[in-house]
């Protein structure tokens, strides 16, 4: 059968998220499981680019794999300790994690096999950064400049939180 | 479309086992990234496919990008004032941040 090249683009995207993501929570060491997180995420972006949505991949890329990662592997360094002996999982909570993530994917798998969306045809074509900006400042009916305020003030808290939680005593 | 969704249910369960399973409190944060991100492609997928007109799931996966910066940068603040008081990070330990802990007599 043959695979166009947007379907071998997808498959490998989808192979690089699903191998990576069950490797990320496997791992025993945590700067390895910051790596693989790098690597779902720059592949998570890469779907969004697929998907013809350029700026959100740009802000995925920016705001995730640029930052949140850098600030994961600062704090893993931080506060790792040399003496870290890794003892084994409980079965109990092994099994428990086991048991809902196989069987809650079987179930998920499932239904969104077996259910028939109502899809309409691909738009292809990138949105306009004018819409985009339009949509983001606007404040008309589906138009989001209040949640746009919300979430400055909202950074703005988190960054006078981190900065007294976090200061030197 | 249904690919999309498969495989952000991979990666959504693959975050609720890492949630549930892990001792390292980072590597727990590093699961609730696992989530969003799924959820966030969940949205792009359904906006792009079932509803191409509207932005509605492009917006919201924007302030959940957003939102979950915020969320984990007050998380990492809060780990490493854990790990200044009782230099360790692992979920099991935690109990000794109480007061009246057997382990706390030595210190302070």
């Amino acid at each position: 059968m043959e695979i166009t090249l947007p379907q071998a683009v997808f498959l490998f995207l989808a192979a690089v998220i699903s191998v990576f993501s069950i490797l990320t929570v496997t791992t025993k060491r945590i700067l390895r499981s910051a790596t693989y997180l790098l690597f779902v995420l720059f592949a998570t972006a890469g779907i969004y680019f697929e998907l013809n949505y350029s700026f959100l991949g740009a802000v995925q890329l920016t705001v995730y794999a640029g930052g949140i990662i850098v600030l994961y592997v600062f704090s893993i360094l931080l506060t790792s300790s040399d003496s870290q002996k890794v003892d084994k999982i409980k079965n109990s909570k092994f099994f428990a994690g086991i048991i809902a993530a196989i069987g809650g994917a079987t179930l998920c798998i499932f239904i969104t096999l077996t259910h028939t969306f109502p899809v309409s045809h691909f738009v292809t074509g990138e949105i306009r950064q004018k819409v985009i900006g339009t949509a983001l400042m606007g404040s008309e009916k589906y138009q989001y400049l209040l949640p746009f305020e919300a979430i400055s003030i909202l950074l703005l808290t988190c960054i006078i939180g981190g900065i007294l939680i976090a200061r030197k005593r | 479309m249904e690919h999309y969704l498969v495989i952000s249910t991979i990666m959504f369960f693959a975050g609720i086992y890492g949630f549930i399973t892990r001792r390292n409190m980072l590597a727990v944060l590093i699961s609730i990234e696992l989530i969003l991100n799924s959820v966030d492609i969940n949205f792009v997928a359904f906006n792009r496919f079932l509803f191409p007109g509207q932005l509605e799931g492009f917006f919201f996966t924007l302030f959940a990008i957003g939102i979950s910066a915020c969320e984990t940068a007050i998380a990492i603040a809060i780990i490493i004032n854990i790990y200044r008081n009782i230099r360790n990070i692992q979920v099991k330990n935690l109990n000794e941040l109480k007061e009246d802990s057997v382990n706390n007599a030595g210190k302070e």
